[in-house]
């Protein structure tokens, strides 16, 4: 291909790679418009870290073409390093290190002079809310706080395409949110973000377009909206107090969502998927809806909520299997 | 789990979040700080070769003055050693230990220094398990430079061991002909002769899965190699087969040379043997460890 201004952040074409039997990926393609999130979706073991991993240089494909800005990956690989970075999966910080120290070493790495380095990183620590434990050890800081100077290290040299690996597994609901802040913060500046995640609700608070991976090949792929009503917006979970009232309770849902409604294994719980498109407040309307009826109708609901379609749902619509191994989904 | 410590408040922040939150509450990244760290990021020109190597240097550097424990083996390590051989091999191989003293020094600096080599291959090994290596390596410097930079802070930690046993050797009567000329040319050689013979260990750190396993490959390497030389004895009292070995080996002829300046009789064939042999040995363990750090 030529040396065409693109205005394409990734684009890849049958991707591969292979570790003895395992093919980590297999055959994918991705295209990620410049100046969005886009987030990639997949259980534990579809391949994200090893697809992020090559489009970051660090791995060599086995197959298949990389272009980031339409830079191929192999053979122009200083040239897409200058462009990218990449906050992997786990910290690539140095413990031994403070955050100060830490900032300063990549700041000098790019070529800033020693004091242009120092300045950078005390703006970056402040940025981040890191100041006042900038001058201690890395190894004493929180997950959170770990994770936050890993992604200011990250956009220390104002990358055009930064590369997230999981960034909120393993965080805190209010560490996640500040990541989602700073996420949107560098997205907003016009850097593209790509994210990988195996967290439905992560994906569409963040991400422009998503695509769907698992065995290493993308399964689906659109706007978190297109991907959300092609398997309902959301899903009704009922607990009952007894037993007996469940088959009741399924023929309400069912009734009153126009959509089958599941007997989990659990013999209280029921659930069932709601759309939301027909009805002016969205999913919310269609679940309070439901309890009214189930209500009325002498029910006994212990417990009822109404949550996002989880990655396992996601999964089971796209593919008619449950994601494996098992994911959990924040309870709703 | 909640995060621990978080007494940070957000006052440090130039634009204050959201009014009405309490100036206990934890940080709330603010979108124009963030955007303005970006904004006023001018990209400058990469790094040359020698500034990249150098900021290198000082993160190891600053490992050591984090970590001072460390030094324990360029210090401790080597006194031990000195005071251990000639104490023990001096009355019986030399009539005293004063004499013996002025055949050891030079020997036993080399063992000391080229042992303390195979820390370069453990701190290389750790920080890939730590995935800091991850980062070095989607920065778009001269590549060879993170390892060139681990290797100028084992020069330090070299030079350290170098002034330490010396130190220690005059106070007990190390009485070098060559003066101070002699001994710093001696240790300077050791030095760079260590520089290059740390390639083996840093192709070893990233060729091996485990620290315990570089450790273990470094133990094997470096225990006959500085004990079967000329270090302790005379090789001219060794079985022949065994001369032949010694009389081969690298350690052999670097003791010649260090002995030989630090006596005022430098031994210019040996200097200039340990001079190739280290070119050789960077050129090929170091081709080899750049060709598995651009792969791995
Ligand atoms: N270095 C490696 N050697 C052998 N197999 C590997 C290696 N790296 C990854 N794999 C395998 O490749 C597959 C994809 O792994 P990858 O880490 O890319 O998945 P992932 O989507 O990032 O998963 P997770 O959500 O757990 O991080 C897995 O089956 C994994 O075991
Ligand atoms: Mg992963």
């Amino acid at each position: 291909m030529d040396g065409r201004v693109t205005d394409l952040a990734v684009e890849t074409s049958g991707l591969v790679k292979v570790f003895g039997d395992t093919r980590a990926v297999d055959g994918l393609d991705l295209t990620v418009p410049a100046g969005t999130v886009y987030g990639v979706l997949g259980p534990n073991g579809a391949g994200k870290t090893t697809a992020v991993r090559m489009l970051a240089t660090l791995l060599r494909p086995d197959g298949g073409q990389a272009r980031v800005f339409g830079h191929d990956v192999v053979r122009e690989a200083d040239a897409v390093r200058s462009r990218v970075s990449l906050t992997g999966q786990y910290a690539s910080v140095d413990e031994d290190l403070t955050g100060t120290e830490n900032l300063v070493l990549l700041a000098r790495l790019l070529g800033h002079r020693k004091p242009a380095a120092r300045d950078r990183a005390g703006l970056l620590l402040e940025a981040f809310g890191l100041s006042e434990a900038a001058e201690r050890q890395v190894k004493t800081y929180s997950g959170g706080m770990r994770r936050r100077l890993d992604i200011a290290a990250s956009i220390l040299s104002t990358p055009d395409l930064l590369f997230l690996d999981e960034p909120t597994t393993g965080l805190d609901p209010r560490s996640r949110s500040q990541v989602w802040d700073i996420v949107r913060a560098v997205v907003a500046h016009g850097t593209t973000v790509l994210l990988t995640t195996q967290y439905l609700d992560e994906a569409d608070r963040l991400a422009g377009r998503i695509a769907v991976i698992d065995h290493g090949r993308v399964i689906a792929e659109g706007t978190p909206g297109e991907l959300k009503s092609s398997i309902g917006s959301g899903t009704v979970h009922v607990r009952l107090r007894d037993p007996a009232q469940r088959p009741e309770a399924q023929r309400v849902l069912t009734h009153a969502l126009g959509v089958p409604a599941h007997a989990e294994a659990d013999p209280l719980a029921v659930t069932a998927r709601v759309s939301g498109t027909g009805s002016e407040y969205g999913a919310a309307e269609d679940a309070s809806r439901v309890l009214a009826e189930l209500t009325a109708a002498g029910i006994v609901v212990d417990d009822f909520s109404l949550g996002q379609p989880s990655l396992d749902e996601v999964f089971l619509a796209l593919t008619d299997r449950p994601a494996e191994p098992a994911t959990e989904e924040a309870a709703a | 789990m909640s995060t621990q410590t978080t007494a940070q408040t957000t006052t440090q922040t130039r634009v204050e979040p959201e009014a009405g939150q309490s100036a206990a509450v934890t940080y709330a990244p603010v979108a124009e700080n963030i955007g303005a760290v970006l904004t006023r990021g001018d990209r400058p020109k990469r790094p040359s070769p020698v500034a990249a190597s150098t900021a290198f240097g000082w993160r190891a550097m600053l490992k050591i003055k984090h970590v001072p424990e460390q030094l324990f083996d360029v210090t401790a390590f080597p006194i031990m050693m000195v005071l251990m051989f000639t104490y023990l091999f001096g009355g019986a191989l030399a009539g005293s230990t004063e004499e013996y003293l002025q055949f050891l020094l030079p020997g036993i600096l080399v063992t000391s220094v080229i042992m303390t080599t195979m820390y370069t291959g453990v701190a290389v090994n750790t920080d890939i398990a730590k995935g800091i290596f991850d980062r070095f390596r989607t920065l778009p410097v001269w590549r060879p430079a993170a390892m060139v930079g681990y290797l100028l802070g084992d020069v330090l930690r070299y030079v350290l061991a170098s002034i330490t046993m010396i130190v220690v050797g005059l106070i007990m009567g190390f009485r070098p002909a060559g003066g101070v000329v002699g001994v710093v040319a001696g240790a300077g050689l050791l030095v760079a002769f260590s520089f290059a013979f740390s390639w083996i260990w840093t192709m070893f750190g990233l060729l091996l899965r485990s620290e315990k396993s570089v450790m273990g490959v470094s133990m094997m390497v470096l225990f006959p190699l500085t004990f079967l030389s000329n270090v302790f004895v005379d090789p001219a009292t060794m079985p022949g087969w065994l001369q032949v070995f010694v009389d081969a080996s690298p350690v052999t002829h670097l003791v010649s040379a260090v002995r030989g300046l630090m006596a005022g009789a430098p031994a210019t064939g040996e200097v200039a043997w340990v001079l190739v042999a280290g070119a050789v040995i960077m050129a090929v363990f170091g081709t080899l460890t750049m060709r598995l750090y651009n792969r791995k």
